[in-house]
C-alpha cells in the first residue's frame, strides 16, 4: 500500500517519468548505456531489467553508442512501392556500412524503420528528426554531404 | 463527389505561425460559444452530431466524453492522440503542421466538457520536427488567455506502432513500455494514471469547433445514416497525385482513387493500412464509411504489376515487428504467418499453409487483447479470397520443373 501512495504522488512529476528521463538522457549522452540505466534505476528506486525493458522496446531509444547522425530509412509499404530499396543501398554505397551498423568515425548510424508518415512523397527518411522526402540518389548524396559538411565544421569549431 | 473541407478548412488558408490568423477565420469562436453552454450541453451537440472516432474504431465520441464526464474523479484527462503510425496514413501530420490552432481550440473544448484541467498530445517520435510549431501555438494560445483553468502538454513518442492503441499509449505517457491494457475497465472511467480519461484522434477533435460553431444539425446533414460529417483520406502507392484529400462519408473509392488521386490500371487498394481491408478493383465502388470500409483513413492503391503475395507478407512482417509481446494470439500468431507467407513469398507454400492461416486467424480475431492481434488477419484473409491465384502458384507442388 505504501508503496502505491509514493509511486502515486511522484505521477504528476516528470522527475518520476522513466519515458522521459530516458529520453531525456539519451539526449544528453547520445544513448544509454549500462551504466545510465543502473543509475536511473537506483534514483527512480526501481530495478534495473524494468529500466531495461522500456529502454529496448522503444525504436527510438538505442542501449548502444549511434552515430552524430542516425539515418532512418523507412520500410514501410508505401515507400517500398516507391523504391526504398534504392535509397537503402545508394546510403550504403556512400557511407559504407550497413543497417544496424555506426560509421567508425561516430557519424553516421543507418536504420531501418516502419512508415514516418510521409508516404505521400515517398521514398522518405529521417536524419535525426529532419524529414527527407521523394528521394532519389542525387538527392541523397547531396543530403549526405550536407551532413558531412556540417559535421565538419561542428569540430573546427569546437 | 468533390472534396468538402470541413477538418482541412484553414489547411493552407492560416498561418500556422500565427495565431492572429487563426483569429480572423472564426478560430477560438466555438470554445466562447461553449463557455456560455454547460457541459452537459456541449456533450449533448456532440452526441447529436453523431461524430464518430476518426482513429479507425469509430467509438461515438459524446457518448465517450458523458462517460468520462459522469466517471468519479477528481482529477481528468483529455489525450489527444497524434501518434500516426498506421502505414499509409499522414494525414495527422498534414493537420498538425498547417493547422494547429484548431486542434488546439478541440483539445480546449474536451476539456471543458468533461471538466479536465489538462491535455496532453502525444505526438509519435518520427513527427518530431512538429514539437516546435505545436509548443509555439500552444503557447500563442495561452497568452491570449483562451486556455482558461486548462493546459496543454506535448508528450513525444519513442518509436512504437502499438502506442497508437490507446491503452498502450497512456502507459507510454505514464512512462512505461507501451503494452496494451486489459479492458474494461475502460478510459473514459478509468484511464491515464487510473482516472477519468478522454483520448481522441487528432481528426476526431478537429471536428469539435466546427460542431460547435455551427450545430449538430448542420453537421449530421453530411454522410450516411452512421457515419456523419466528412472523412480525411491519406492516399499514397500507385496514384498520380498522392496526398491528404477530405471527403463526405459514404463517398465511393473510386471518387477517390481515380478522381481525385488519379489512379490508373488498378489492381487493389489497402483501406486502413496495415490492419485494414484489401479490396479488388471490382469493389471499386464500395462506400467509404463505418458500415462498408473506413478504419482511419488510409488508402493505399497497387496498380496491375504489384504482387499481392509480396505486399501481405511485407505486411505481416510488420505487425509481427510491431506486436508488443503481451498476449500470445498475437505475438506468436504474427511471426507464424509471416513465416509462412516467407515462404509463398519463395515459391514454397503448400495447401496446408493455407489452412493453418485460415485457422490462426480465427483463433487471432477471437482472442487477442487488442486491435493489433484481432486485425492482423485481416490482409490475409482478404488476398485469400480476392487473390487466391497469387498463394496457388507459389505452392511448391504446383511450380513443376522450374523449381528445381
Amino acid at each position: 500500500m505504501n508503496d502505491h501512495l509514493q509511486v502515486s504522488s511522484s505521477q504528476y512529476n516528470d522527475k518520476g517519468n522513466l519515458l522521459l528521463r530516458l529520453e531525456e538522457a539519451q539526449h544528453r549522452l547520445g544513448y544509454l548505456s549500462e551504466q545510465t540505466m543502473g543509475e536511473l534505476a537506483e534514483s527512480l528506486g526501481i530495478s534495473v531489467s524494468e529500466v531495461y525493458g522500456v529502454a529496448t522496446f522503444y525504436s527510438f531509444l538505442s542501449t548502444r553508442p549511434q552515430g552524430k547522425y542516425v539515418i532512418r530509412v523507412c520500410k514501410g509499404l508505401p515507400c517500398c512501392l516507391k523504391d526504398s530499396h534504392m535509397v537503402i543501398s545508394a546510403i550504403e554505397a556512400a557511407i559504407g556500412i550497413r543497417p544496424g551498423d555506426t560509421t567508425p568515425d561516430g557519424k553516421f548510424s543507418l536504420e531501418l524503420t516502419n512508415c514516418i508518415g510521409a508516404c505521400d512523397s515517398a521514398p522518405a527518411m529521417l536524419v535525426n528528426s529532419e524529414l527527407h522526402v521523394g528521394l532519389t540518389s542525387r538527392r541523397i548524396s547531396r543530403i549526405l554531404k550536407t551532413y558531412e559538411q556540417a559535421s565538419a565544421s561542428d569540430r573546427r569549431g569546437g | 463527389m468533390p472534396e468538402q473541407r470541413v477538418v482541412l478548412r484553414n489547411c493552407g488558408v492560416i498561418n500556422p505561425g500565427r495565431i492572429a490568423t487563426y483569429l480572423a477565420v472564426d478560430g477560438f469562436k466555438a470554445l466562447n460559444k461553449a463557455r456560455g453552454m454547460t457541459p452537459e450541453q456541449v456533450i449533448q451537440e456532440v452526441k447529436d452530431s453523431g461524430l464518430r472516432g476518426r482513429g479507425g474504431a469509430g467509438f461515438p465520441c459524446g457518448l465517450k466524453w458523458e462517460l468520462a464526464r459522469n466517471a468519479p474523479g477528481d482529477t481528468k484527462y483529455v489525450i489527444c492522440n497524434a501518434d500516426e503510425g498506421e502505414v499509409g496514413t499522414f494525414k495527422d501530420r498534414y493537420i498538425l503542421a498547417n493547422d494547429p490552432f484548431m486542434l488546439i481550440e478541440g483539445v480546449t473544448l474536451a476539456g471543458y466538457a468533461i471538466g479536465a484541467d489538462m491535455g496532453y498530445i502525444y505526438l509519435r517520435a518520427e513527427y518530431q520536427y512538429l514539437n516546435d510549431s505545436l509548443v509555439k501555438a500552444i503557447g500563442q494560445a495561452r497568452e491570449q488567455g483562451l486556455l482558461v483553468d486548462f493546459d496543454i502538454t506535448i508528450r513525444q513518442g519513442a518509436g512504437a506502432y502499438v502506442c497508437g492503441e490507446e491503452s498502450a499509449l497512456m502507459d507510454s505517457i505514464e512512462g512505461k513500455r507501451g503494452e496494451v491494457r486489459y479492458r474494461p475497465p475502460f478510459p473514459p472511467t478509468k484511464g491515464l494514471w487510473d482516472q477519468p480519461t478522454v483520448i481522441n484522434n487528432v481528426e476526431t477533435l478537429m471536428n469539435i469547433p466546427q460542431i460547435m460553431l455551427n450545430g449538430a444539425g448542420w453537421y449530421n446533414d453530411m454522410g450516411t445514416e452512421r457515419s456523419k460529417g466528412t472523412k480525411v483520406f491519406s492516399v499514397s502507392g500507385d496514384v498520380s497525385k498522392p496526398g491528404v484529400y477530405e471527403m463526405v462519408l459514404g463517398s465511393p473509392l473510386r471518387e477517390l482513387v481515380e478522381g481525385l488521386a488519379g489512379a490508373e490500371r488498378v489492381k487493389a487498394i489497402q483501406i486502413g493500412g496495415a490492419t485494414g481491408r484489401i479490396v479488388p478493383y471490382d469493389m471499386m465502388d464500395t462506400p467509404l464509411s463505418f458500415e462498408d470500409i473506413l478504419g482511419a483513413g488510409a488508402i493505399t492503391v497497387f496498380d496491375e504489376s504489384r504482387d499481392m503475395v509480396d505486399i501481405v507478407h511485407k505486411t505481416l512482417q510488420f505487425l509481427a515487428e510491431e506486436s508488443c509481446g503481451k498476449c500470445t494470439p498475437c505475438r506468436e500468431g504474427t511471426e507464424v504467418m509471416a513465416g509462412i507467407l516467407e515462404r509463398f513469398a519463395r515459391g514454397e507454400g503448400n495447401e496446408r499453409d493455407i489452412k493453418d492461416m485460415e485457422r490462426l486467424s480465427q483463433a487471432m480475431m477471437l482472442s487477442a487483447l487488442c486491435g493489433l492481434g484481432q486485425a492482423a488477419p485481416n490482409p490475409v484473409l482478404d488476398s485469400l479470397q480476392y487473390f487466391r491465384g497469387e498463394y496457388e502458384s507459389r505452392m511448391q507442388e504446383k511450380r513443376g520443373s522450374v523449381a528445381r
